[in-house]
């Protein structure tokens, strides 16, 4: 059954970068506009292309490696709006910095099909594949001004680790491969799963600790999450923005469809694991934030930790949880791509906008900015009535559902820590005096209104949180077997 | 009467209001746009007591509409006898502020008095909120504004001070959170009506009681986890100390009524023992500290922890009174509300004395003064007044709820009700003694010399505190009646075991 019209998003999608790749070739420098606005039109199309196929019931397709449900439109509209909101920070970037290559947008929507596939893989294979092109794509993105020495460094090891973990991931699907002896279909290995004794399989639980494995990798928890500090400050700043949001959900869609939809009923095996990568990860994360000085840095362990909430509330394998997840990695990428934008504005010719030092002052040079700022800080702190403090409620809720009442004291008591680093950054923004005397460049008008607009966004789902949790809930019940 | 939104109003309209003065910048006064939005709701906020019905305990101007529907949290807003007093005193206070910021405040006044106001809106919320959850989305939110209010205007240690200030109350809050979320899940709601009416076991009601005592604990705050406050006062501007002292603080006291005395009546009366214990190290210990501090704001600070200190005695006090005894019981929770909204009034009018005496000399080092009532004697007098007050000089507002506080220990227990009382002669000590170095004796110092004495503005702000305190101390007979209803109803639960024993406190 080839049925390939399920895949026409994503084949529109590389399709157009094909296109825009030509004619890229014959524009002037003085037309880059156009192929930008070619960019951002074929994402806008791509999502309208899967907004009609939403509220469909869930059909497979391409030999049943390939699935068109809620979840997987969700998430992949999710991933489009949020990368088209990126472009519009990026492309401020490349230009402010002469960096400007069209490729650079190109390779990020090589990433956006990557995490399209990821997202509606219906077999491991896929999923592999899929994490393959994204992680090509982002290492590519990673060593993009090639001059910088750092940016080389960084690349570097993320490739190294990247490949170490896509060994791990790889060997993990092929030892689950061997078990269900030829299968790699989700719903087949799920049929596989049903039928063990999980916590006495013991290389089951060999194969959970790999796949495991790979999936933390890309969420940059502990242990695995030597790369994401180095990475964050390493990488030029349009780069680190994209990286550190979007793919997020992409390492969600995989999280969901690997362990929730196909290893689901092993959930006992990788629950213990993912319960001491979570708390690891927010507790580790959260106590190596506050040493940092570096803002990048700062919000790469940061990212650790939100991520470790978003793996604790995953743990705990009810709907609950799941919905928690999602809606926790969300709205966390939301606030993360407007937290890497303000950095993009702060930043000066020449000069990357690094350290805590740089945000001094920012109520004075700009009140409107530093405010929204400080809505992106309160939401990451998780102090209501910012978005953020409803993810982590969420998540709460789950594990005290599941009576992981000491985790969730855990996370609370971590979160007190983390709002430490955030109101560090706050104080630096509004209590201290500006050091540089130099006022922000002038912004385009689309990057105000599209930061602006990212800003209350943060204020205005925390008032209204309703509709995108019942969202998160609504494509989970309808695509979890 | 109206069909107005009354509730929603006072929440929302000084929150926008904020918004609006942000956006004016200069194009118009923000002062006058931000004293007109809280003489409005000040009006509203009248409006609501005029039609507030004294006869029933039930939840009045009740607004309800589904919020977050997946937790199924509320938006639901209500007030009693509790809520209603504290509401008015909030909106009260914030006029005042507004216009003692009036000249003083140079830097960024758009963004003070917007902060303010939010501030306003948000409390009133804290104090009409029906829904747990919405209870603590205002509880934490109420953070924000303060953290910046003491950041960016505030004194030399301001970063320090502030961020001990939110790292505190947000430690003491999270717990908060697991309780509530933990009662959502036994009763599927997060109404405190239906929280107040779930049975609860002994061992959950002492985890969930802890958690309760810790959030508001720091709130009022109790010793020993008092000690962010006198930092937060020293370090914050005048405006932000009368919020902290008149408003803020109160919001705990009122969430051990709202909350800990009705969900978890056994826990409170099987630690009312330790409450009280720390209530009276409170009033006695941080008396004595008060003596020996060399700040002004700082000395006020501690004695706002000494008096409150009386509000948390006389919420647990009802747990060692004879079961049958509930005359005493309703006194001793009369006498912590008037304590409360009488220390509202007194020690908003202290810090505002203070920072009337900062303006002009940019210390508040008592040594620096002596001698004020030479050149400054309407200020003096108006000192004196509160000053007394403070001691809880009879005829004024803070004796009476010193005094029903005290009437009520002494029926549970003698030596609780003395040490109690002792509170009256160490804050008289505290406070005389800090009247005679600032205000009596000869001039020491030359710029104290040229002082001068209050402008009209000054002189408008005292005046009307001095007829609040004045009111409220020979005629709080209103009062009482606003609240007893309520206190009756409060009695009811706090009074009947949860957990299927015949008495509170003892579980089978």
């Amino acid at each position: 059954m080839m049925n390939i019209a399920i895949a026409t998003p994503e084949i529109f999608l590389l399709i157009s970068i094909c296109i825009i790749l030509l004619i890229d070739l014959f524009l002037r420098d003085d037309q880059r506009l156009i192929s930008y606005i070619l960019v951002q039109i074929s994402v806008l199309i791509t999502a309208f292309l899967l907004i009609s196929t939403l509220h469909t019931n869930k059909q497979l397709g391409l030999n049943a490696m390939y699935v068109q449900d809620e979840l997987g439109g969700f998430l992949k509209i999710s991933i489009l709006v949020l990368t088209s909101t990126a472009f519009v920070y990026i492309r401020k970037y490349l230009n402010d910095k002469n960096l400007w290559k069209t490729e650079f947008f190109l390779l990020v929507l090589f990433a956006v099909l990557g995490m399209m596939i990821m997202a509606s893989a219906n077999h491991l294979l896929l999923v592999y594949l899929g994490l393959e092109l994204l992680s090509l794509a982002l290492y590519t993105l990673v060593a993009f001004s090639r001059d910088d020495s750092r940016a080389t460094e960084a690349a570097m090891k993320y490739f190294i680790l990247g490949a170490i973990a896509s060994g791990m991931l790889l060997y993990g699907i092929s030892m689950l491969y061997g078990l269900t002896m030829g299968q790699l279909e989700l719903q087949a290995i799920a049929a596989y799963i049903d039928t063990q004794a999980i916590l006495e399989n013991i290389p089951l639980l060999f194969t959970l600790v790999f796949i495991v494995g790979g999936i933390a990798f890309k969420f940059g928890a502990v242990p695995l999450h030597m790369w994401v500090p180095d990475v964050y400050q390493g990488a030029p700043t349009a780069t680190t923005l994209f990286l550190g949001s979007v793919p997020k959900i992409a390492a969600f869609a995989m999280l969901i469809r690997v362990l929730s939809e196909s290893l689901g009923l092993a959930q006992s095996g990788w629950a213990q694991l993912l319960l001491v990568i979570g708390l690891l990860s927010v507790i580790i994360g959260n106590l190596l934030a506050i040493a940092q000085f570096n803002l990048k840095r700062m919000l790469a362990y940061s990212a650790i930790a939100q991520m470790g909430f978003v793996l604790l509330g995953t743990m705990t394998g009810t709907l609950e949880g799941y919905s928690a997840g999602l809606f926790y990695t969300l709205t966390y990428a939301l606030t993360a791509v407007g937290g890497f934008a303000i950095l993009i504005l702060l930043s000066h010719q020449g000069l990357e906008a690094e350290t805590l030092d740089d945000l001094k002052g920012l109520n004075e040079r700009s009140p409107w900015y530093a405010f929204i700022m400080l809505l992106f800080l309160f939401s990451m702190a998780g102090i209501p009535p910012m978005v953020g403090f409803y993810a982590k409620f969420s998540v709460i809720q789950a594990l005290l559902q599941g009576g992981y009442l000491w985790a969730a004291i855990i996370l609370v008591l971590m979160s007190v820590i983390g709002a430490f680093y955030y109101l560090r950054t706050i104080k630096m923004m509004y209590f201290d005096k500006p050091e540089l005397d130099f006022t922000l460049k002038t912004t385009t008008l689309d990057f105000k209104l599209v930061l602006s607009t990212n800003g209350l966004l943060i204020l205005i789902l925390g008032l209204l949180p309703s509709s995108l949790m019942s969202l998160c809930t609504n494509a989970l019940v309808t695509s979890l077997p | 009467m109206l069909d107005l939104p009354i509730l929603s109003l006072l929440l929302w309209l000084p929150m926008l209001g904020g918004l609006v003065v942000l956006a004016v910048g200069n194009r118009l006064d923000p002062r006058q746009v931000a004293l007109g939005i809280t003489l409005l709701t000040f009006l509203i906020s009248l409006l609501m007591l005029i039609s507030f019905n004294l006869e029933t305990a039930q939840m009045q101007f009740q607004e309800q509409s589904i919020w977050i529907s997946s937790f199924k949290i509320n938006y639901h807003l209500g007030v009693d006898g509790f809520s209603v007093p504290l509401i008015i005193l909030n909106s009260f206070i914030t006029i005042l502020v507004v216009i003692a910021a009036w000249e003083v405040i140079r830097y960024q006044i758009n963004q003070y008095l917007a902060a303010f106001l939010i501030m306003e809106g948000i409390v009133n919320g804290v104090f009409a909120a029906l829904d747990a959850m919405l209870f603590y989305i205002l509880f934490e939110g109420m953070l924000i504004p303060l953290f910046l209010i003491i950041g960016i205007w505030g004194g030399p240690q301001r970063v320090y001070a502030t961020l001990k200030f939110f790292l505190y109350t947000f430690f003491g809050s999270v717990f908060l959170l697991i309780s509530l979320v933990y009662l959502y899940q036994l009763g599927n709601s997060f109404a405190i009506a239906d929280m107040q009416k779930l049975p609860l076991a002994m061992l959950p009601q002492t985890l969930i009681f802890l958690s309760f005592l810790l959030a508001f604990g720091v709130k009022v705050p109790m010793w020993p986890v008092h000690t962010w406050l006198p930092d937060a006062h020293v370090e914050a501007p005048t405006g932000g100390s009368v919020i902290l002292a008149a408003i803020t603080l109160k919001v705990g006291g009122y969430a051990f009524i709202r909350f800990a005395l009705p969900i978890v009546p056994d826990a409170a009366a099987q630690l009312s023992s330790l409450v009280i214990f720390m209530s009276l190290t409170a009033i006695v210990y941080i008396g004595f500290v008060a003596l020996v501090q060399q700040n002004m704001k700082k000395l006020i600070a501690y004695s706002s922890i000494a008096h409150m200190g009386f509000v948390t005695l006389a919420l647990f006090i009802i747990y060692l009174l004879k079961p049958d005894d509930s005359r005493s019981a309703a006194l001793a929770l009369q006498g912590g509300m008037i304590q409360m909204i009488s220390h509202g009034f007194i020690s908003g009018a202290l810090f505002l004395c203070i920072g009337v005496l900062y303006d002009r000399m940019h210390t508040r080092d008592i040594k620096a003064y002596g001698g004020v009532v030479n050149t400054m004697p309407y200020f003096a007098a108006f000192f004196v007044l509160f000053a007394m007050a403070n001691t809880g000089l009879p005829g004024t507002s803070g004796f009476v709820g010193e005094l029903f506080v005290i009437l009520a220990s002494f029926k549970a227990n003698f030596w609780i009700a003395s040490l109690a009382a002792s509170a009256l002669i160490i804050g008289s000590a505290y406070t005389l003694w800090l009247v005679k170095r600032v205000i009596f004796g000869t001039i020491q110092h030359p710029k104290v010399a040229q002082l001068r004495d209050l402008n009209q503005r000054e002189f408008g702000l005292l005046t009307v505190l001095a007829v609040a305190v004045l009111l409220l101390g020979v005629w709080p007979a209103p009062l009482n009646h606003l609240m007893s209803v309520s206190i009756e109803q409060l009695l009811a639960h706090a009074l009947q075991s949860k957990c299927g024993g015949n008495v509170v406190g003892e579980c089978p």
